[in-house]
């Protein structure tokens, strides 16, 4: 191995490759919204409308410019962090992506919290107490949890907290945003259960599968036989074996829970990301759809780079490899 | 190959048994005509609606009956699109020289970076939506996914000892492939296959509840989904029938998967 393994030399190639990534994944986006097949300029105008009247809007777009050219002002778009108006409103789509956020952001960050608490527990009592009946039922409960539609959840929930019990509100979000920020949390309580229950499900089967790798290993048991408590050896040797391969899975839960809150606030009506998102596509909105596409894969690349930069920090023998580690075994990704 | 008995196996392939047959009976035989809107709107379960209707007068049974042909074709076009591309483009770069490899696998690195869903409204976002836009999006995203572990997969394969021994004694590319990387990387790609199957009908049931699947005469169990939540109080089932038969679908796949990888896997079999 000619590389190095300090951490300074990983950093800079690890900040290069997520530059690249950036790149790559905006040329990505151009290409495939400019490649498939369909013609956004239909979309400015009404059906039936006379090829002068597309050609206005195809030139109103830039869609009658050559490729390069558009990839061109694409950039400078990108540079300027000017990402144009929307062909709905009129609005500048950079500032309204910012104000959604104002809601994805708390509910990607808050089910994410709540499931990490609700899944390492949950993992490592299924692995270590995997003969008991509770070891059991929380093995089942995660298999059933990854098998179910996010939105169903969050429909059944609904039905149960607010239709029938009306403890809390079946959806919306207050006009005013974050001024009252009790009845802000208030409207996020259902969708950040619901989100953080469907990625419980899946974390606890990876949390179990590294728990279990760590409770059959060696060394565990050689710390055992030398003399040391369990307690003691899994806090030792256990914890920072095992969260090697979590954390590099946190990263890519992380980004599914921006995924999950996108559909998510659909079922709650709320005005954040995910509903711009569908919004946009039924209306055919390519700025906003470009927009909303580029934060959310910015997002999940730079998840990506700090999840990666955490597992070296922990264990240095990834230094060498540039991105990614050994993930745990266990099956039912999404 | 040793007989294995797995309970996980079994169960998966009674609970996929179960909606197979859904769909095959739906072809034959189905209590009312899927456009039949003449059974009252919204009734409860009973009798001649065992599970009622919906707001437009339809037999809900119908409709969950013909979903489940929907849902079934949705993963296995989506899992033939996804598979077929992403063994061959993780075959390629497992072959690749060193900075090709370099370069694809960072290019796999970004591409798995949009997930699945977001691929799938691009695509959906630049054709209509239709099952056929909503099925190719999946495909298509899950490329990237099969493709980065076919390619981890032949790297094992082509770092072993026989490997070598084959290309010296002069064996050519092909026949390396075909004799010797397929048979040793289709089981895990089978049992992950099936995984993707459940991923893309879940997917396939968020597209249609997002309004970005099949369009209205189809009767998709996400469409359905979308279209009683609003009736929910009044007309439980419709949320309830389409909600548990996904539930019995994926969770059939899952588990088949799961028994397939302990039985082809000796070494996890011991860990229940």
């Amino acid at each position: 191995m000619t590389r190095s393994t300090g951490m300074t030399g990983y950093l800079l190639r690890r900040f290069g490759f997520l530059v690249v990534s950036l790149l790559l994944a905006s040329v990505v986006l151009f290409l495939l919204l400019r490649l498939l097949p369909g013609d956004p300029a239909n979309a400015l105008v009404s059906v039936g409308a006379d090829p002068q009247q597309i050609a206005a809007a195809r030139h109103e777009l830039g869609t009658d410019q050559p490729l390069l050219q558009q990839f061109g002002s694409w950039l400078r778009q990108l540079a300027t962090l000017d990402l144009g108006h929307s062909f709905v409103s009129s609005l500048p789509v950079g500032p309204e992506i910012v104000n959604r956020l104002n809601v994805t952001v708390p509910l990607t960050l808050a089910a994410f919290v709540l499931a990490v608490l609700i899944a390492l527990p949950a993992g490592f009592v299924a692995a270590h107490r995997s003969r008991t009946w509770y070891g059991g039922l929380l093995s089942a409960v995660s298999q059933l949890g990854i098998a179910v539609p996010v939105f169903w959840v969050g429909m059944i929930l609904v039905t149960v907290f607010a239709l029938h019990l009306r403890v809390l509100p079946a959806g919306g979000f207050p006009q005013d945003g974050w001024s009252d920020p009790g009845d802000a949390v208030r409207s996020l309580v259902l969708p950040v259960v619901t989100v953080a229950l469907v990625m419980a499900a899946s974390l606890t089967r990876y949390v179990r599968s590294a728990a279990l790798d760590v409770l059959g290993s060696d060394y565990l048991r050689t710390a055992r036989a030398l003399g040391a408590s369990f307690r003691g050896a899994m806090w030792r040797h256990g914890l920072r074996n095992g969260v090697v391969p979590v954390i590099s899975v946190l990263g890519i839960e992380l980004a599914t829970t921006l995924l999950g809150a996108v559909v998510v606030e659909n079922v709650f009506a709320l005005p954040g990301l995910g509903s711009q998102l569908a919004q946009a596509i039924s209306q055919h909105d390519y700025p906003v759809i470009q927009g909303v596409l580029l934060v959310s894969s910015f997002a999940v690349l730079l998840i990506g780079f700090l999840a990666d930069l955490v597992q070296r920090l922990i264990d240095p023998r990834l230094r060498g490899r540039l991105s990614g580690a050994v993930a745990p075994s266990a099956g039912g990704t999404r | 190959m040793k007989r294995v008995r797995s309970w996980t196996l079994a169960g998966g392939l009674v609970l996929f048994g179960l909606v197979v047959l859904v769909a095959l009976v739906s072809l034959v035989w189905l209590p009312y005509d899927p456009s039949d809107m003449t059974g009252g709107r919204l009734t409860s379960p009973g009798w001649p609606h065992l599970l009622g209707t919906d707001k437009l007068g339809r037999d809900l049974l119908t409709q969950v009956m013909v979903g489940a042909r929907i849902a079934l074709g949705a993963g296995a076009g989506a899992v033939a699109i996804g598979g077929v591309l992403g063994v061959l483009a993780g075959v390629a770069t497992g072959f690749a020289g060193r900075w090709l490899d370099d370069a694809l696998s960072a290019l796999l690195d970004v591409l798995i970076a949009f997930p699945t869903l977001l691929l799938a409204m691009l695509v959906v976002a630049a054709r209509s939506a239709s099952l056929g836009s909503a099925v190719l999006a999946i495909g298509l995203g899950m490329v990237a996914v099969v493709a980065r572990l076919t390619r981890v997969l032949v790297k094992r394969v082509l770092a072993q000892e026989y490997i070598t021994a084959a290309r010296t004694s002069g064996t050519g590319w092909l026949r390396i492939v075909s004799g010797h990387v397929l048979p040793n990387i289709w089981p895990t790609l089978v049992v992950n296959l099936a995984l993707q199957f459940g991923v893309a009908v879940l997917a396939e049931a968020s597209l249609s509840y997002l309004g970005l699947g099949a369009p209205p005469p189809n009767a998709s169990w996400g469409r359905m989904l979308q279209e009683a939540q609003a009736t929910v109080y009044t007309t439980p089932t419709g949320v309830i029938a389409p909600g548990v038969l996904l539930l019995v679908l994926v969770l059939g796949v899952n588990l088949i998967a799961d028994g397939l990888r302990d039985a082809l896997d000796p070494t996890r079999r011991k860990r229940a």
